[in-house]
Order: C-alpha cells, then sequence, then structure tokens
C-alpha cells in the first residue's frame, strides 16, 4: 500500500487541525478500544482502565506522540517507527489484529470530534496511514 | 457470539430513533465503496465509481445504502433473534450475491464511523462497545447460512 500525495496531504492537515488536542484523543482511543473490545485489555493487566485513568491517559499521550512523528515522516515510516517496531516485535509482541482495533477507535475519535473535516476522501487517507503504520510495526515480527 | 445487555439495548434504541437511515445509509455504503475500494465489486452496475465524489453522489449508492440500513432497523428491534430475522438474507448474500462475510464486518465498523461523525459527544464509549455488539451480531447473522 503507497500514501499518494494526496493522502499525505490529508493526514499532515489533520495532524495540524489535531494541534495540542493528540494526547487526549490518544487516550479517548484507547477507552473506546478497552470499551468496545474488551480483549486488547489482555494486554494491559497492570493498568487501572477505567475513565480518566491517568495510566491510560499517560500511554494515550504515547501513542499520540508515536503518530505525530509518523505523520512528519511520511515519506520513511520504516526508518521512522523503527525503535518502535523493534519493541513491538520482540517485546510487546501484540498479536496483529489488535493494530486494526485501535486503528479504528483512532478514527472513530477523530470523526466524532473533527466531523467537518472527516470527509471521505480523507477518511479513506487516515485508514490508509494508520494501516501503513500498522504494518511497520508488525514487519519484524517473524 | 454477541451477548446484548438491557443497557446496551436501551442505548442502542435511543440512538436509532435519531438516525436518518436514508441519508446514514447513503454515508455509510458511499464510505465502505470509498475506503476500502475492492468492495466495489459487488457494484458493477452501479455506474460511475471512478473518484470519492463520484461515489458520494451517485444515486444507486444512496438507493442501496438506505435499503441496507433499513434492514439494520429490523436488527434494532429484534435484538435477540438476528439469526432468524436475517436468515433469508443470509442465503441470499451467500447464494445469489456470493459477498465473502468479511465485507459485513468491513460495512459494520463503517457504519460506526459514521455514527460517531454524526452524533459527536452522544456516541461515547458505551455507545460504541452496544453498537459494536449490534452489528458484529449482524455480521454473524448474515454469515450463519453460508455454505
Amino acid at each position: 500500500m503507497v500514501l499518494s500525495p494526496e493522502d499525505k496531504n490529508h493526514v499532515r492537515s489533520t495532524w495540524d487541525k489535531i494541534g495540542g488536542h493528540g494526547a487526549e484523543y490518544g487516550a479517548e482511543a484507547l477507552e473506546r478500544m478497552f470499551t468496545s473490545f474488551p480483549t486488547t485489555k489482555t494486554y494491559f493487566p497492570h493498568f487501572d482502565v477505567s475513565h480518566g485513568s491517568a495510566q491510560v491517559k499517560a500511554h494515550g499521550k504515547k501513542v499520540a506522540d508515536a503518530l505525530a512523528n509518523a505523520a512528519g515522516h511520511l515519506d520513511d515510516l520504516p526508518g521512522a517507527l523503527s525503535a518502535l517496531s523493534d519493541l513491538h516485535a520482540h517485546k510487546l509482541r501484540v498479536d496483529p489484529v489488535n493494530f486494526k482495533l485501535l486503528s479504528h477507535c483512532l478514527l472513530v475519535t477523530l470523526a466524532n470530534h473533527h466531523p467537518a473535516e472527516f470527509t471521505p476522501g480523507v477518511h479513506a487517507s487516515l485508514d490508509k496511514f494508520l494501516a501503513s503504520v500498522s504494518t511497520v510495526l508488525t514487519s519484524k515480527y517473524r | 457470539m454477541v451477548h446484548l445487555t438491557d443497557q446496551d439495548k436501551k442505548a442502542i434504541k435511543c440512538l436509532w430513533s435519531q438516525v436518518d437511515v436514508g441519508a446514514v445509509g447513503g454515508e455509510t455504503l458511499g464510505r465502505l465503496m470509498c475506503v476500502h475500494p475492492w468492495t466495489q465489486r459487488y457494484f458493477g452496475n452501479f455506474g460511475d465509481l471512478s473518484c470519492v465524489s463520484a461515489i458520494m453522489n451517485n444515486p444507486k449508492v444512496k438507493a442501496h445504502g438506505k435499503k441496507v440500513l433499513s434492514s439494520f432497523g429490523d436488527a434494532v428491534n429484534n435484538m435477540d433473534n438476528l439469526k432468524e430475522v436475517f436468515g433469508h438474507l443470509s442465503e441470499l448474500h451467500c447464494d445469489k450475491l456470493h459477498v465473502d462475510p468479511e465485507n459485513f464486518k468491513l460495512l459494520g465498523n463503517t457504519l460506526v464511523i459514521v455514527l460517531s461523525l454524526q452524533l459527536g459527544k452522544e456516541f461515547t464509549p458505551e455507545m460504541q462497545a452496544a453498537w459494536q455488539k449490534l452489528v458484529a451480531g449482524v455480521a454473524s447473522a448474515l454469515s450463519h447460512k453460508y455454505h
């Protein structure tokens, strides 16, 4: 899957629009994922996953910062995400199906807060972006 | 197998009463075809699906989207026996339409995104969870008669 110039523009403009809300949206996406897909909680037995949890907020910020970094390096996602790719392959070993679940919840969150910007074209580009990030993060699994 | 609690059912019915079936149906089917273009394979006779604006403005897409979402209304009114309610549609999708059941999951998730888009604050994580259960139940019911 290749991100077209139009896809890249859509991703960059979305991240501009997100501004300083990244951490908030990251946390919300995680909360949505834990609520809708309880099996995802198996990777966080050490977390308080209740609404407003400080751990979820902190982790949401980590996820958001990683995505912002990816959005700033669309021409070299494998390079930008190399360390995270190693981490997921050798330490975290999150089953690949879960990346789709988090990606879906990120889209639900973005659509929720930015309905005017979340046009079908932008939606398609963001879906491709998150799928590309997921592919990179699982690329060293075996 | 999904289990809808009484709270889930209440939330689903409450939200459904606000859904414009035509608008949400057309938006959902259109976005499915834009975001996952391979789904267009089932709609060869729909005319122009060449780009996002062609898809979203296509009258056949809008009409069929409305039809699809109307059957979700049947799901909302029969949450306790989805397999029975969708029996005939399941046979149709397998024997006549030859639709890969994976597409039911894609459509369900696209519907969830459109509901989030249109309802904003009201589409809380708990509301989303209830709807994720319902769309999973519908997808399962529609695949039930496949052979």
